[in-house]
């Protein structure tokens, strides 16, 4: 009977004062971090862009589109040499990293950030976040285009 | 025995654990599951915006609803040292009038825009109370993107109602006053002041204001409006107070007569005399402050001219009503048949019918005129009264069920009555002296409904005292079931005064992430840091400045003297959701600025003494914020400093940063 009273007891404090608990969604995000996981381990990054083809000789129209898109947008942070200032410098990165990789980094940079091993090891280097600039992907292939012309491809 | 004392102890035990968690009475009427109703839980969204007027702090406040958090503040017609609206060069032509500049004024009412009398989420308006002005805010950018001048106008009150497509914005003078600036005896009134009612066209598409007309009116206090919907589309409801035309002593000399005026409007019929050209041009002085979003800049003009339609001299626009007495709100209900007088010395409360003031019209069913203009039978516009609804009725909203729900000033409380039946269905107080209400959607011909909120005109004892001045209050109560429930409290910025709540889902979407840098077309914008560079203008020298985590260029500056007027060009290049930077420097006399993703503001300093001053971004922005900042060197007036700009080049050496 006593124990009985206190469970009342209990039972009436928890009912008239305990705290309402919040309703907690958890999404199921493991299948597209497998898929995810996949398209890392071949260096080409994560995002949309799976597949790059490069042409030679350079896509002309691209360059001077991508060229203003870098003085907008990039140039704030990268120079074209190969001194790091806020981030590394551009020269010679299309010889470094895969053309996916690098429009991953530049239209996905948030999650490259969170989840690939390259993205994060520039981020322990740089401690500065690259910042989402918005850059479309066919803005992003233009850039890519500069680049290239930026490590002497002709 | 003992079991049956045990057993008393913890009857005792529990009443008291309840009692101890449930609010004291009788302060509050809230109870069970309030608690639950009102919480958000942490990273989830309220229901509802609730768009709020700032009453004199001149600013709009936005707030969730069931939450009751407050989640921005957007200047309108006050200045706001939090992202720099007044201040920066950019916005000051926003608060230009024919005054000149106004830093402080009063905001009452909000109106969000309607298509077929349903929110369409695109816009708010909102009314200048004191130097007559009405201002459209954008719900996509939340940011005030036009504010008209009203001429003709000794206040703007009864403002800014719209019609069921948002085809007029109205702004109807409080204050009657003598046209023209005239210098006349102040007890001529009745000779001399006139009122005036602007209808604002709206341009549908871009949603740029043109005052279209005026009326020309006697002269009287107008207080609110509210436009037909439906069958009464068309129509404009005025309330009119001191129709006894007093000048001084209002609070007893307005107050003389039974009964006063609705003013009922055919604004269909005043567009047909208009494209009569029966209008009147007349020279007046108003600013016209326009702000765009490719020049990230405000414009502000000087317009002369306006038309106006005389009443007196032009039949059937208007036809007056008598309401008892000095009404407040004039409010019409969602299906536009019924227009609720709160009459707020009056013991009871007029309901009309806009069929029956048609007949009415069409029958001459007339008790005489007043100046000209017919005044209709009181008992011929009648749909109703509601008898004894309480003290004090100020306004009216509706849930779409056919409920009204009535504020009750001077007894503190809000009456819900049916419309058709007048009956009075409940009664909650407030907290206290409630002014305005609002139910989502309660002015739409389909209220959303859920929610009745109250917006007090005292808070006494309802939060931490905090000295004389207390915060303003707001109470939301729940209205699904047949009784209201008070649900929470909450405190509000400013002064409310009206306010209306649209579902999240109506904005949430639209809402603007950052300004595209490739759409900035400010002139002194600096659209990648290879265009950043300092100018000089004679006396003037202009900073074209990037800002971008964590650096701001140019970050070295020489070649300024003092008596320079510098100007701060400050493009934020971050094109990504939340990255405002900020800019200060030291001695500034004018302004902080705060600049939005891909935006571009100025402020203007002027040095007063040599030195080196430090500048620096003022919003923290990353891990490096610290660091994000610059010195500019100001040398005695006349020395020929060489002028210099660079950001990360240290003298003597090659241009570097940290290496690879």
């Amino acid at each position: 009977m006593k124990n009985l009273i206190s469970v009342i007891i209990l039972a009436i404090l928890f009912a008239a004062c305990g705290p309402e608990r919040p309703k907690v969604e958890e999404g199921n995000g493991a299948n597209e971090e497998n898929a995810v996981a996949e398209n890392a381990n071949e260096g080409k990054g994560i995002g949309q862009v799976k597949e790059v083809t490069l042409n030679t000789p350079l896509e002309q129209d691209r360059i001077p589109r991508g060229k203003a898109i870098y003085e907008m947008k990039c140039q704030a942070c990268h120079r074209l040499d190969d001194q790091r200032v806020v981030g590394p410098g551009w020269k010679d990165v299309t010889k470094k990293r895969k053309p996916e990789w690098i429009m991953n980094m530049i239209t996905n940079v948030d999650v490259m950030l969170e989840r690939d091993e390259e993205a994060q090891k520039l981020l322990e280097l740089c401690l500065t976040r690259m910042p989402n600039q918005n850059v479309s992907l066919g803005d992003a292939r233009d850039v890519l285009e500069f680049m290239r012309q930026n490590d002497g491809e002709k | 025995m003992k079991n049956k004392v045990l057993l008393g102890t913890a009857v005792i035990l529990a009443a008291f654990s309840i009692y101890g968690c449930k609010p004291q009475a009788p302060q509050s009427a809230a109870i069970g599951d309030a608690a639950s109703r009102v919480y958000v839980p942490p990273g989830q969204y309220d229901e509802f915006y609730n768009i709020v007027s700032g009453g004199f702090n001149g600013q709009l406040s936005i707030y969730g609803i069931p939450s009751g958090r407050l989640i921005k503040i957007l200047p309108v017609f006050s200045v706001f040292p939090e992202n720099g609206y007044g201040y920066s060069e950019e916005t000051k032509p926003m608060l230009n009038t024919s005054h000149g500049f106004v830093p402080w004024d009063d905001l009452h009412h909000v109106a969000i825009s309607t298509t077929k009398g349903e929110h369409d989420g695109r816009w708010v308006f909102a009314n200048g109370n004191n130097t007559p002005r009405v201002a459209r805010v954008s719900l996509k950018s939340f940011r005030t993107e036009e504010i008209l001048e009203i001429p003709n106008s000794g206040g703007n009150h009864s403002s800014p109602f719209i019609t069921e497509n948002t085809e007029y914005v109205i702004a109807g003078t409080r204050f009657s006053v003598p046209m023209g600036g005239k210098d006349v005896a102040i007890s001529s009134y009745k000779e001399n002041f006139k009122g005036s009612i602007s209808f604002i066209k709206v341009d549908s598409v871009s949603g740029h204001m043109n005052i279209a007309f005026q009326l020309r009116t006697p002269g009287f206090n107008f207080d609110l409006s509210r436009a037909g919907k439906g069958p009464s589309h068309g129509w404009f409801f005025f309330s009119c107070y001191n129709t006894e035309q007093a000048y001084t002593l209002l609070e007893v000399n307005a107050s003389q007569k039974d009964k006063d005026f609705i003013m009922a409007v055919n604004w269909k019929k005043a567009e047909e005399y208009l494209a009569q050209g029966k209008g009147k041009v007349e020279k007046v002085k108003y600013a016209h402050n326009v702000y765009s979003e490719k020049t990230h800049s405000a414009t502000s003009t000087i317009r002369n001219e306006v038309t106006v339609l005389d009443i007196s001299e032009l039949p059937e626009i208007v036809y007056f009503i008598p309401c008892p007495k000095s009404p407040h709100g004039t409010d019409v209900d969602p299906t536009g048949e019924y227009i609720v007088g709160s009459g707020k010395l009056a013991a009871t409360m007029p309901v009309f019918s806009f069929t029956k003031i048609q007949n009415a019209i069409a029958n001459k069913e007339f008790e005489g005129d007043f100046d000209g203009i017919p005044v209709i039978k009181y008992e011929a516009a009648l749909h109703g009264e509601v008898q004894k609804p309480g003290l004090g009725p100020l306004h009216t909203e509706f849930d779409g069920k056919g409920n009204a729900y009535t504020s009750m000033f001077v007894s503190s409380e809000i009456v819900k009555w049916n419309v058709k039946t007048l009956e009075i269905l409940d009664r909650v107080p407030t907290y206290y002296s409630i002014g305005h209400l609002s139910v989502p959607g309660g002015p739409t011909k389909t209220p959303h409904g859920k929610y009745v909120i109250a917006y007090n005109k005292i808070t006494k004892d309802r939060y931490l005292p905090t000295g004389p001045e207390l915060t303003q209050s707001a109470q939301l109560y729940d209205i699904s079931g047949d009784k209201m429930r008070l649900l929470l409290d909450f405190p509000t910025t400013g002064e409310p005064h009206y306010a209306e709540a649209i579902p999240a889902s109506m904005i949430q979407a639209n809402s603007l992430k950052f300004f595209k840098i490739e759409e900035n077309e400010h002139p002194f914008a600096a659209k990648g840091e290879g265009q950043a560079r300092v100018e000089r203008k004679g006396k003037e020298v202009h900073v074209y400045m990037t800002a971008i985590r964590s650096h701001l260029t140019p970050d070295n500056i020489e070649g300024v003297n003092v008596g320079d007027d510098v100007f701060f060009h400050v493009t934020n290049l971050e094109q990504d959701w939340d990255v405002p930077h900020g800019f200060a420097i030291k001695g500034a006399n004018n302004a902080e600025i705060l600049i939005m993703p891909g935006e571009t503001q100025t402020f203007l300093w002027k040095p007063l003494s040599t030195g080196v001053f430090p500048f620096y971004c003022t919003d923290f922005c990353s891990a490096l914020h610290q660091e994000m900042s610059g010195y500019i060197r100001i040398s005695a007036a006349g020395v020929k400093t060489p002028l210099k700009f660079s950001t990360g080049k240290i003298e003597g050496e090659q241009p570097t940063g940290a290496g690879n």
